[in-house]
């Protein structure tokens, strides 16, 4: 850091643009909203690794969370599906343009319930983009039902307990196929920065599942989806670094303490392990460590796995490199001795 | 196409009466997975090789083994290649069939079959050819376990001698069936065929009451399935991301394609593929992709039947209110639910015109031969892009399945419409953009593609409401000017759909209004109405919805207008009643036909009688 008093230009990131630039409309969610603070981090993380904005589509179900791309990343293409059908939507748009960044955010209801289907598939393909579930555990729009996240036993305003069990969306991610799986919680800042960057860096499908309270519907004692709870019961497996390819690494890192994951852009996400024993690598372990955490009432959040090696489902289709969706029609309209040979054929 | 020029002899020493030449149906009855699919083939290529002008219609179970098919092969000198109900020459392989299928037969037909069946002790009134298969095929096929597959392959060697067809034909249509490279499945086949050709010729004395004989109506052309041809239509239309769901009858249309695909749209340097072809995991994801895809620039498709258009319902009232391209293939089946999946009907056309909740509407196309399969798809993929909606390609398991003669598809001339998208340099000129603002009076927006380098590029594509500037909007006049909007839009596509084929006989009191396969029965029966009790008839053959004006003019011109449905509802008529004026819709009659079967003339005509009171 320079130490003059004169104030310095506009700050900008490494290509120029302001964090002005990375914003987007007023949202409209509730004041406390842990949607918002998901905003705000997607935002800054984008803002720091220097994405460009017009290379990033943004995509959404229906819901209080779907409605959310609209309060980032103004200068993007953003596209709100419909309920549950996000993937679809997703997948198209980057089948049609590969050099598209994709960023789909979605609910517990929108992920777990209607669109658990369309969920589990995009996953099984592994398509890159990032993924992000604002699990609060309960419908909002409706007005406080609850959702396929909702915990055994939690409670609604009401005092309705939920009798079923929950899918839990990592899980289920780690199983399928998605290749960068992490949980968060919309009140840890630094974690949350960190994983993002992560995800941004990340070839593959990333699929983070933030826990994000609803002030309005399920904030009360007996919700173990409100902010007390979770707070008395997140578990943060390890400390996140993440360095990105345009910063020099200065700090040495000592053997064995800090697991160093080389990114496929060149960056590198440091974990440093806190209490317990957890590879995030080993997807088995994790899943193990998932359900022990399930049955003791902690909620595990950090990176849970990491695969960076696995091909995306775009490269199993050996498309071209340039988006297919704009190429000329010299190269998509096969010639007249084409149509020739073919008639010739049928004769 | 109703009459071919022709002066076949009609007359054969030798044979009590004059046989009929190159005007007969013969039906083939199996079980399916017999391996009866070749031999029919090649039945039918051996006449459409002699220049005769033929169709082969597939009445199969939706099952893969051993449930009865029939095979239908017409001959027409004079060109119809509608289904025909009279048998002429009944091949009875099936026996559990074999019984009700010679029951149903007119007198004086012919019926080849299984000698241990013993079918002709069932009636007195036909020509039996009992032939002893299971003897013919061991000696020309050693290997027992390819016997039930060559043992077809005699029943087409005994037609051949009993109808006088070329065994030359029948030998180039088997190389046309295998290629050049499976010769030993080309001699074990022609050993079959010879067999049965000399067995007829050695025993049967006399033949049957037809003939074939060579004409020149078929030079030039080609064999093709309407799905394999609305394949060709979308890879020449320039298709770039492909999803879809396997579902009878439209499985074909894609598997054509990624066929079709593989060989000739790889990029010639790299081997890239130029296309994504991909399976959903439902029909709620094949149109969600095809729309994402639409909407990230890709000229994109989808195809499926009934169920899945039912299933795409939600998606569609996305596409048409977000404006959204995409080419939607239904390929029709027999709803409602499950139905008869392996039979045709053109059941979806109400529910298509308007899927979705709320008020929708969309564009769709009648394509009624593989030409127009072909046409027609490269037309809908334009249209699509320049309206910015989702376009309906609508055909029926009929058309998409079975194999059809046709003239040889010429290639598209017109250069591919991307319709309206502003680029980066575009919006440095204009400043901005609204994407649902009616710049040039059409209704169509203009709209950018994601990953467009401009900081006035990005808009926010909902199903919610939204105004000019594609901003949510929940205001009352925002939304009646955007829906305003979008029916203006339609209204101009009216101008755009393609026009309607019509053709006036003069002193004509009534018409026909019918679409898509209808077409081959209803120019049949113009024919027979005119032959054979004097009666004129019009017809207007739709090719599009929106309808256009030659349709009120059409109904106007005649005292009563038949429309034709091959539906229980009379949708067609249904989908006129919500447009037409009352003077209109009450010339209008409803024919219709809905049992899963290609509509055929008589049906027609007799239909016509009945109502007309002649």
């Amino acid at each position: 850091m320079s130490a003059t008093v004169t104030p310095p230009p506009k700050k900008v990131n490494h290509i120029g643009l302001e964090v002005l630039q990375y914003k987007g409309g007023k949202t409209t969610l509730c004041a406390g909203c842990g949607h918002n603070s998901i905003s705000e981090r997607i935002i800054e993380s984008f803002y720091e690794l220097g994405i460009d904005p017009y290379t990033v589509a943004k995509f959404s179900g229906i819901g209080c969370s779907s409605k959310s791309p609209a309060y980032f990343l103004g200068l993007s293409h953003g596209f709100n599906a419909v309920h549950g059908r996000m993937p679809a939507i997703a997948t198209g748009a980057l089948l049609a343009n590969r050099t598209l960044m994709g960023i789909g955010l979605s609910g517990d209801g929108d992920t777990a319930s209607i669109g658990i289907g369309q969920f589990m598939h995009l996953i099984r393909r592994n398509m890159p983009m990032i993924y992000i579930i604002e699990d609060n555990g309960v419908y909002g729009l409706t007005k406080g039902q609850f959702s396929a996240t909702a915990d055994l036993g939690s409670t609604l305003k009401s005092g309705t307990p939920n009798n079923l069990p929950p899918f839990d969306c990592c899980a289920l991610a780690m199983k399928w196929g998605a290749t960068f799986v992490a949980r968060s919680f919309s009140g840890d800042k630094k974690q949350l920065n960190a994983i993002l960057k992560t995800a941004i860096a990340h070839r593959g499908l990333s699929v983070i599942d933030v826990i994000s309270p609803c002030v309005t519907f399920n904030d009360h004692e007996g919700s173990t989806k409100s902010y007390a709870y979770v707070k008395e019961h997140e578990e943060v497996l390890q400390e996140l670094d993440f360095v990105p390819s345009f910063e020099d690494i200065t700090v040495d890192i000592p053997e064995g303490e800090v697991m160093d994951v080389l990114m496929h852009d060149g960056s590198h996400l440091r974990i440093r392990k806190l209490q317990r024993d957890f590879d995030p690598t080993d997807r088995f372990k994790a899943l193990v460590a998932l359900e022990e955490a399930e049955a003791k009432g902690e909620i595990l959040t950090g990176v849970l796995y990491l695969n960076t090696a696995k091909p995306t489902f775009l490269e199993l289709l050996d498309l071209t490199d340039e988006p297919v969706a704009t190429l000329p029609e010299a190269r998509v309209r096969p010639s007249r001795t084409v149509l020739d040979q073919v008639m010739d054929e049928l004769r | 196409m109703s009459t071919l020029e022709v002066s076949p002899v009609e007359s054969q020493p030798g044979q009590p009466s004059k046989p009929v030449v190159n005007d007969f149906s013969i039906q083939i009855a199996t079980v399916n997975g017999s391996g009866s699919q070749t031999a029919n083939s090649v039945l039918m290529r051996s006449l459409f090789q002699m220049g005769i002008p033929v169709s082969g219609k597939n009445m199969f179970p939706s099952n893969i083994a051993g449930l009865p098919t029939w095979f239908t092969i017409r001959a027409s000198k004079y060109g119809y290649i509608g289904r025909r109900k009279e048998i002429d020459i009944l091949v009875a392989m099936n026996a559990e069939t074999a019984r009700e299928d010679v029951m149903k037969l007119d007198g004086g037909a012919a019926v080849i079959y299984d000698g241990p069946l013993k079918l002709n002790e069932l009636r007195s009134d036909l020509h039996f050819f009992p032939i002893p298969f299971d003897k013919l095929v061991a000696p020309v096929c050693p290997n027992a376990k390819l016997r039930k597959l060559v043992r077809n392959m005699i029943y087409d060697g005994v037609v051949a001698r009993l109808l006088s067809i070329d065994m030359e034909e029948v030998y180039k249509a088997l190389v046309k069936q295998f290629g050049e490279r499976k010769a030993k499945a080309v001699d074990l086949n022609w050993g079959a065929a010879k067999a049965g050709f000399e067995f007829a010729a050695g025993t049967f004395a006399d033949g049957v009451p037809y003939r074939a004989e060579r004409m020149n109506s078929t030079a030039g052309k080609i064999i093709i399935d309407g799905n394999a041809a609305c394949a060709l239509g979308a890879m020449f239309a320039g298709v770039t991301v492909v999803t879809w769901y396997p579902i009878t009858p439209s499985s074909s249309l894609v598997e054509s394609l990624i066929g079709y695909a593989k060989r000739f749209r790889h990029d010639p340097d790299t081997g890239k593929a130029t296309y994504a072809i991909v399976q959903a995991e439902d029909e709620l994801a094949s149109i969600g992709m095809a729309l994402g895809a639409g909407w990230a620039g890709a000229r994109s498709m989808t195809a499926t039947a009934g169920p899945g258009i039912s299933l795409m319902s939600e998606f569609i009232g996305l596409g048409y209110y977000a404006e959204v391209p995409t080419v939607v293939f239904d390929v029709e089946r027999v709803g409602p639910s499950t139905g008869l999946p392996t039979r045709t009907q053109q059941g979806d056309l109400i529910t298509t015109a308007l899927l979705s909740h709320g008020d929708t509407r969309h564009p769709l196309f009648f394509p009624c031969s593989p030409e127009e399969c072909f046409s027609m798809s490269i037309e809908a993929f334009d249209f699509a892009e320049k309206f910015q909606t989702p376009v309906f390609v609508m055909t029926d398991l009929d058309l998409g399945m079975n194999n059809w003669m046709a003239d040889p598809f010429p290639y598209p001339e017109k250069p591919i419409n991307r319709g309206k998208i502003l680029t980066a340099e575009d919006l440095d000129r204009l400043g901005g953009f609204a994407r649902y603002k009616d710049v040039d009076g059409d209704g169509v927006g203009w709209r950018t593609l994601p990953g467009t380098h401009h900081p006035k590029a990005a808009c926010f594509t909902r199903g919610s409401g939204h105004n000019e500037k594609a901003q949510y909007t929940e205001r009352e006049d925002d939304y009646i000017n955007n829906m305003d909007r979008l029916v203006h839009k339609f209204e101009v596509m009216r101008q755009h759909v393609p026009e309607p084929v019509v053709s006036l006989a003069e002193k004509a009191r009534i018409g026909f209004v019918a679409w898509g396969t209808s077409d081959y029965a209803v120019r049949e029966s113009c024919d027979q109405l005119k032959a054979e009790y004097g009666i004129e008839a019009s017809y207007l053959r739709l090719r599009a919805y929106p309808f256009t004006g030659h349709l009120l003019d059409f109904i106007r011109r005649h005292e009563r207008v038949y429309v034709v449905d091959q539906n229980r509802d009379g949708q067609l008529l249904g989908l006129m009643r919500l447009e037409l004026d009352v003077e209109l819709i009450a010339k209008l009659r409803s024919l219709r036909y809905y049992g899963g079967l290609p509509l055929d003339a008589r049906t027609v005509t007799d239909h016509i009688i009945a109502q007309e009171g002649k």
